[in-house]
């Protein structure tokens, strides 16, 4: 995991530059997420922009995982490095939506608590839409898994066959990771592709995706330790 | 040049407009990560700053693809009309903000886009030890990757960096020649 000394300090408001005349907008949009094209979104965050392509995501992205992958030798290290990344971004997204929160007792103590607001509350304010579905591990009480269709980082996203089962999704996981541990519940998050089978195949058969991915959170002893006196 | 000015404007909304979206939140917390990883693999920061303006290359000359498919932009007539497009329609089109097109030279082969709203840079604060990291290079690598497509060879290269201390960000772009279009010598060998 990132060692906080190396961080580089993206969360802090920008303040703006004595003599600088370009006053940067105080008020600001707390709603976000892919909002489809509004030419409103603009105005309403006081010439602040809330949007960007998709497109300008995706090469941006891809360029990301190229980097990567230049400097690992195997899928797994490639994974972890993009677990990494995302990890960094989880921190960051838990405190900036927790402080947008204006609800009264917002901190969430109890692990379902905190799994949802991951698959609700987080996932819109990123993709601007709640995960597919949330799902408890029938075989381990530790084990959650958050299904979703067609994540943001997979869209334009064909893996060839010698990267095997690399998803790139893994970033996503360590955005998760680093929200939930953030938030003290410190858990590993792996992402996985899972071929669609029987109903779910039929929905999404007309021109949809073949695959999902599923996101394996499994939290550590003492969170279910914690979560066991709480309850 | 008014008329056209507002055309550009025009054009570019409508690219935009046809764009899917992203959270741009998302997307500077994202280039974010990445730049951290970047300062993480290379020591030097002038090493970032190359790596950035490569990346950006990489995304330039793929990105004109997507930017002449969508856009609905002809043929620029000349290298006022090619700046305009930069930073009335492209930079609308993918990055939702609009720039403007500052200080041509004399001779009129240089010209500086400028961005008062970079969504790159939200949250961000270049810590003391990195002052010299040139945070949105990126984007010179875009517009250099881009326009050496369309047979221009130009320099870019951030002139003013808001994130390091200046009122606004400055890209001066310097159209070094005009790439003469020429067949592949395994062209020929075919024949």
């Amino acid at each position: 995991m990132a060692a906080p000394g190396q961080r580089l300090h993206i969360l802090d408001r920008k303040i703006a530059v004595p003599g600088s005349s370009y006053a940067y907008p105080t008020t600001r949009d707390t709603r976000v997420g892919i909002v489809s094209a509004s030419s409103n979104a603009y105005a309403a965050a006081g010439g602040r922009t809330t949007e960007v392509s998709l497109s300008a995501f995706s090469f941006l992205l891809s360029e990301m995982v190229q980097h990567v992958q230049a400097r690992v030798t195997s899928i797994d290290a490639l994974e972890r490095r993009l677990e990494e990344a995302g990890y960094a971004v989880g921190l960051r997204v838990l405190e900036l939506q927790q402080f947008r929160d204006k609800s009264v007792g917002k901190r969430k103590t109890r692990l379902l608590q905190a799994l949802q607001w991951v698959s609700a509350d987080m996932w819109r304010a990123l993709f601007g839409k709640t995960a597919d579905s949330l799902e408890r591990s029938t075989e381990n009480a530790d084990e959650y898994m958050i299904h979703e269709l067609q994540p943001i980082t997979n869209v334009f996203v064909s893996v060839p066959p010698d990267l095997g089962q690399l998803n790139c999704a893994a970033y996503i996981a360590g955005i998760i990771a680093g929200a939930l541990d953030g938030a003290c519940f410190p858990a590993t998050v792996t992402a996985h592709t899972i071929e669609l089978a029987g109903q779910e195949a039929n929905i999404t058969a007309a021109g949809g995706p073949r695959c999902k991915t599923v996101f394996l959170v499994k939290f550590s002893e003492e969170v279910m330790r914690r979560e066991a006196q709480l309850a | 040049m008014a008329t056209s000015g507002k055309q550009h404007t025009r054009l570019g909304e409508q690219a935009w407009n046809k764009m899917s979206k992203v959270n741009a939140e998302f997307f500077a917390l994202t280039y974010g990560a990445m730049v951290m990883q970047l300062v993480q693999d290379f020591e030097d920061t002038a090493a970032v700053n190359a790596q950035l303006d490569t990346m950006g290359y990489n995304i330039g000359v793929r990105l004109i693809d997507e930017f002449l498919a969508k856009s609905g932009t002809g043929a620029c007539a000349d290298l006022r009309d090619t700046a305009e497009t930069i930073a009335k329609v492209a930079f609308k089109m993918f990055l939702g903000v609009v720039a403007e097109v500052a200080n041509w030279n004399a001779d009129g082969t240089a010209f500086s886009v400028v961005l008062y709203d970079n969504p790159l840079i939200e949250f961000v604060e270049l810590p003391p030890q990195h002052c010299e990291l040139l945070y949105s290079n990126v984007l010179c690598g875009v517009i250099r990757g881009a326009l050496e497509m369309v047979q221009m060879k130009v320099e870019c290269r951030f002139a003013r960096d808001v994130l390091r201390g200046d009122d606004l960000n400055e890209i001066r772009v310097e159209l070094k020649e005009v790439l003469a279009e020429q067949m592949d010598d395994q062209y020929f060998e075919g024949m």
